[in-house]
């Protein structure tokens, strides 16, 4: 792997993790939809993107998205997509210390057994 | 104990949404930006292809589709934890690899069945947990 893999990837994960704990700080601050119908899902969409976090977590998303696309034109997906898995690890740990959630020995086996599970389904 | 199964059952409603909804936008995408052909990353190139993709019906079954992905996991982040929702998108790999040998006839290696049968216990075990441990601040200001 080049430094310039190693960099992008880098960048995949964060940009990635970063972005989806932003918005999940914006969908918490949303709060849920009344019921899930189409009318109060629009209200709930409307306020959504009225919330700064929101904002915050597009750009980082669409970062990781285009450096997964050019990782793509640079190494195989049997290589960029395992790489990749080590998200749910890096996106649980930031569940925990960052959202503060409750990360229990099963969703810690779980997130664990899922990433394998992916980087075998891609190498298979 | 009520609320608690149907937080499991709409949090599962969302997840099936977007398994779906990915696992269709991405390979529609995919078909259609196939029939376009290599984008030439030239300004005329560009113009070009963004012609080509605003008027391919293809694209816009699949950037539809990738909308409804995008929506069903706003929506299940407002009240699920990301630690949940984020290892149970997973499950998309094993619904793919059964689809492709039910529908394609595809062989399948038995490491890539191994795979999905990680990814299938995984989701299980993080399925059993609680969708929620935090109290978002929208339901503190309820709550208040």
């Amino acid at each position: 792997m080049t430094p310039g893999t190693i960099f992008l990837l880098a960048v995949l994960i964060c940009g990635s993790t970063f972005g989806e704990i932003a918005m999940t700080f914006g969908m918490k601050a949303t709060g849920e939809p009344a019921r899930l119908r189409p009318k109060p899902l629009l209200i709930f969409l409307g306020r959504a993107v009225c919330n700064a976090w929101f904002w915050v977590a597009i750009p980082l998303m669409a970062l990781s998205f285009y450096s997964l696309l050019v990782l793509l034109s640079w190494q195989p997906i049997s290589l960029v997509i395992p790489a990749s898995a080590l998200s749910y690890v890096v996106g649980t740990l930031g569940a925990k210390y960052i959202l503060k959630e409750e990360v229990n020995g099963a969703r810690w086996a779980g997130v664990i057994l899922v990433c394998a599970g992916v980087v075998l389904v891609t190498m298979g | 104990m009520a609320s608690q199964t149907r937080l499991r059952i709409k949090t599962l409603v969302m997840v099936l949404a977007m398994v779906v909804c990915a696992n269709v936008g991405d390979p529609m995408l995919k078909r259609g930006m196939t029939t376009i052909g290599a984008v030439e990353v030239s300004a005329s190139g560009l113009a070009h292809a963004f012609r080509m993709t605003v008027t391919n019906a293809t694209i816009w079954v699949g950037i539809i589709f990738l909308i409804g992905f995008m929506v069903s996991y706003m929506t299940a982040l407002s009240w699920a934890d990301y630690s949940y929702v984020m290892p149970a998108g997973a499950f998309g790999y094993a619904v793919l690899t059964l689809l492709a040998v039910v529908f394609l006839h595809e062989t399948v290696s038995p490491k890539r069945w191994m795979g999905v049968l990680l990814i299938c216990v995984g989701v299980l075990l993080v399925g059993q947990t609680k969708p929620s441990t935090t109290t978002s601040p929208a339901a503190q200001k309820v709550a208040a």
